[in-house]
């Protein structure tokens, strides 16, 4: 879940993210959607294989929607909605979650912010209940913000802070855009969490969390019509109220490469380059996110695909290497590829090795051997994906939030077997260039070296 | 690359990683159909037909994990394992990888302490499906651990440790397995030095001691009927190395003393771990102390561990604890990470909760809501094949009874909360408890 935007990138995880990356022949058409007169929106999807399901609520509220000052409010709260309500208190939520033999928890993205239930199906009715209850009832009180605001601090420091490798992906997206708010960490920065205060996460939930706003999606062995007469009878009684305006903050043009290195305790160096590259908006028209994704796969898309064949297996430049991209965005996209040198090798080096490779790419094109291995894949996937309904709910719930439809899933599809070497080495010329990049090193630093940090303030009490 | 933030990931996470502790039946589910025999080469096979979708899913699980290394060359069954991709007799490391990948099937693999096994899933159209069995038969049954993939690997290997021991986490866990094992193989992760002691030798040994036919299980799940699993089995194991009777038994598991380690690091959390060897995969302690460990750190967002720890105190994003069951006595474990000031305080929380728990066991409604979401959530543990596939796996590998899941809601709903504490206080005795705090806030 967690690599939902930074697809493909680590080739360990690259059969599971594939499975989501594309979509499916035909495989929507068991999909219905209902909107509610509030504005919600329901989608379900059968599927009887178990008696199991899964409720998702996607908002159209994540990090790209805060301003400067109160990063990371969409994430606090999150954490926040498992507080309490007017009529469920504090921990009650998961309580009955538990109780019903459900797992549940959410997420927050650049994009939206995502709550989930899986559930024997049993006990699907109960999770509409008390999603409609947290959409409208919730209580961000002083005294709870201010220890899950230090919970969430902790898991600043976990995930970011202490990890080398995610302090460059941060210093990445703060470098390559300017204006675009994909440049705050979706976690936001410590300083932000630092001085949020629980207004903060209360006007968060006043202003988007709205039926207006969100997305019901279910997926598993329920009956479409009973699902809507359920989110009917519980979503269906919340108020409608206008969103604030969103404003498109678009990024200026890049003009030249950037460069950024960052220090922090590691053994070898990491080499992450980012190019800006578009993301699906015109089902109608654009051609050139599909022939991206193709371009990874053959970049990355199994193991003796170019780059860990030339660079891991032939030269043995890089001990790892991978390559991503996510065409499905609300807001601006990035072509990946991040490499980690083999001992002895440096960062430079590999990244002239990363270079040719692209070069020879732009040279001589993709091979219809090449083409058809990814075509191949891509079938493939989506017959693998119909075994998880987890993995089908959040593939609907990431095209409704960046404006496409589910209906899109399976034109992407086409789109993607059809196309040619020629539009594969088109749009790798095209937006694989020096003036959209950027480069991030990390400078590994040794232990015993690494300067200790300064303690950060503590939350408020 | 954390893009994506979940309120607890990691928990969930865990769950699935302590899922052998957490596998669970229903009571209304019909008795799920394994179908078990005993391949003409020895390998023992599972098979549950589902033809809902036209997959398949392989999996062949070795008596080869971390345990089989020596000591001086841990590291050696991951390395092993890697390299049985390198390269078969009859197709090199490309061709393998692209053979798979022109039928659109996927590799997988793991291996741990216990276990060392391969994956396949592929459609299970023929044309994909011989191509990908064929491949995957080949590369199983004649690898040939081509020097050059050797050294390369084995650079690899020396680079990923060397990078581990920089994360605090990674260097929590090993110092937590080091001391709660001492001598024995389970104590073994590989470092830099045990690593550069492998020679291709060693790997060639160790493929024809471990991955032998007699040892192997084979678990298929998916769009197949009983022939074609008999087929399939027989074409992945028919070419295996032979090997006569059982492996070799290891030393038995002792208890540590009582200690802690405190590490330097520079991170701004201390990771903490806190444990013991616990249990074995076939002990009838299982159930109690799964249904006792929901209560203390097993269950979600409602664990003792999380609402003390977590909700009250605001001291951690991740705090659990876990029994993973393995062959000998596998840990039982509590981990969490705090900023260093707080470090001592944290651990003083988790040891009044452990305390009170070992005490008093959990209360009634505790015991009732535990087995509520054990047994209530049944299906959720095995409504995908991947799901399934994992599950029977480890009843293949660990020779639990066929009826394993099925029987599982009752001996769930049979425990008591005197059986919970009986079998923690047998399990989890304080004169053995090992902590290690990794980036300690004390000096």
């Amino acid at each position: 879940m967690r690599i939902q935007s930074f697809r493909r990138l680590c080739r360990c995880l690259s059969a599971l993210v594939m499975a989501m990356a594309v979509s499916t022949a035909g495989a929507q058409s068991g999909v219905q959607e209902r909107k509610l007169a509030n504005g919600l929106r329901v989608i379900v999807k059968e599927d009887h294989r178990a008696p199991t399901a899964v409720h998702m609520v996607w908002y159209v509220a994540g990090s790209m929607d805060e301003v400067s000052g109160t990063s990371g409010v969409a994430h606090v709260l999150e954490h926040m909605m498992f507080k309490g309500t007017k009529t469920v208190e504090s921990g009650e939520f998961s309580r009955r979650i538990a109780a019903a033999g459900g797992r549940e928890n959410a997420f927050t993205n650049r994009d939206y912010t995502a709550y989930f239930q899986q559930v024997p199906k049993s006990a699907l009715a109960q999770m509409l209940q008390l999603e409609a209850d947290r959409m409208s009832n919730l209580l961000v009180t002083e005294s709870e913000f201010s220890r899950e605001i230090k919970v969430v601090m902790e898991e600043r420091r976990l995930r970011t802070d202490d990890q080398a490798r995610a302090l460059v992906y941060e210093a990445l997206n703060a470098e390559a855009y300017v204006a675009h708010p994909y440049r705050r960490p979706v976690i936001g920065w410590m300083n932000d969490l630092t001085n949020m205060g629980y207004l903060d996460a209360r006007n968060w939930y006043a202003h988007w969390y709205v039926p207006n706003n969100a997305l019901v999606v279910v997926v598993g062995d329920a009956m479409a019509e009973e699902v809507f007469a359920l989110a009917q009878r519980y979503y269906g009684r919340i108020k409608a109220r206008a969103l604030p305006v969103r404003k498109p903050q678009i990024e200026p043009e890049q003009r030249g490469v950037r460069r950024v290195v960052v220090k922090a305790p590691a053994e070898l160096p990491y080499l992450l380059m980012g190019w800006k590259c578009p993301v699906l908006r015109d089902m109608d028209k654009d051609w050139q996110p599909q022939a991206l994704e193709v371009l990874m796969w053959v970049l990355d898309g199994n193991e003796s695909a170019r780059l860990n064949q030339s660079l891991v297996r032939e030269s043995r430049l890089a001990g790892e290497v991978g390559a991503g991209y996510d065409p499905i965005g609300r807001g601006a996209g990035l072509c990946l590829i991040e490499g980690t040198p083999s001992k002895g090798k440096s960062a430079a080096e590999l990244e002239a090795g990363l270079r040719a490779e692209l070069a020879r790419l732009v040279q001589d094109g993709v091979t219809e051997d090449e083409l058809a291995r990814v075509k191949a894949q891509v079938v493939a996937s989506q017959v693998f994906k119909r075994d998880s309904i987890f993995g089908q709910a959040m593939e609907i719930g990431q095209y409704e939030t960046a404006g496409l439809s589910y209906r899109d899933i399976d034109r992407v599809l086409e789109g993607v077997k059809a196309v040619s070497a020629e539009q594969v080495r088109a749009v790798a010329k095209q937006y694989l260039v020096d003036d959209q990049l950027t480069v991030v090193v990390l400078d590994p630093q040794p232990l015993d070296n690494a300067a200790p940090r300064p303690a950060m303030p503590g939350a408020r009490h | 690359m954390p893009v994506s933030l979940n309120r607890a990931k990691s928990n969930l996470l865990r769950l699935a990683a302590a899922l052998a502790l957490s596998i669970t039946a229903c009571a209304a589910q019909a008795a799920l159909p394994i179908q078990h025999w005993t391949a003409a080469s020895g390998a023992r096979v599972f098979f549950v037909e589902s033809r809902n979708i036209p997959m398949l899913d392989i999996n062949v699980d070795f008596d080869a994990g971390g345990r089989r290394a020596a000591s001086d060359k841990a590291g050696l069954g991951g390395l092993t394992h890697t390299l049985i991709k390198a390269g078969s007799a009859a197709r090199s490391e490309e061709e393998i990888s692209r053979r798979i990948a022109d039928v659109g099937a996927q590799l997988g693999g793991s291996v741990d302490r216990d276990r060392a096994g391969l994956s396949l899933r592929t459609l299970s159209s023929e044309r994909e499906r011989v191509q990908a069995v064929a491949t995957f038969a080949q590369m199983l049954q004649t690898p040939e651990f081509p020097q050059a993939a050797f050294a390369r690997e084995k650079a690899r290997l020396v680079d990923a440790v060397s990078e581990d021991e920089t994360k605090p986490d990674s260097i929590a866990s090993k110092a937590f397995y080091r001391l709660l094992y001492a001598a024995h193989p389970y104590a073994l992760s590989p470092t830099p030095g045990t690593v550069a002691q492998i020679e291709r030798a060693d790997v060639v040994n160790f493929y024809r001691a471990h991955y032998v036919a007699g040892r192997a299980v084979v678990t298929i799940i998916g769009d197949a009927d009983r022939a074609l699993a008999e087929r399939i089995a027989d074409e992945l194991t028919a070419g295996l190395p032979q090997a006569t009777g059982a492996a070799v038994a290891l030393a038995p598991v002792t208890q540590p003393a009582k200690q802690t380690q405190r590490i330097a690091h520079p991170a701004s959390q201390s990771h903490i771990l806190l444990g013991l060897p616990a249990i074995a995969r076939n002990d009838p302690d299982y159930f109690p102390l799964l249904v006792g460990n929901y209560v203390l750190g097993g269950g979600g967002f409602v664990s003792r561990l999380y609402l003390e720890v977590r909700e009250k105190h605001g001291f951690a994003y991740d705090v659990y604890s876990y029994f993973l069951p393995l062959a000998q006595e596998g840990p039982f474990q509590i981990g969490l990470q705090t900023k260093k000031e707080q470090a001592g305080e944290a651990l003083t929380r988790v040891h009044a909760v452990l305390g009170e728990f070992l005490e008093r066991g959990p209360t009634a409604a505790e015991l009732k809501a535990a087995k509520q979401n054990l047994v209530g959530g049944f299906a959720l543990r095995i409504d995908s094949n991947r799901k399934l596939l994992d599950q029977v796996a480890m009843i293949g590998f660990y020779r639990l009874p066929l009826d394993w899941l099925d029987a599982f809601a009752a001996r769930v709903g049979n425990v008591s909360v005197a059986e919970v504490r009986a079998a923690f206080a047998r399990r989890v005795r304080a004169e053995h408890l090992v902590t290690v705090v990794v980036g300690s806030g004390e000096k």
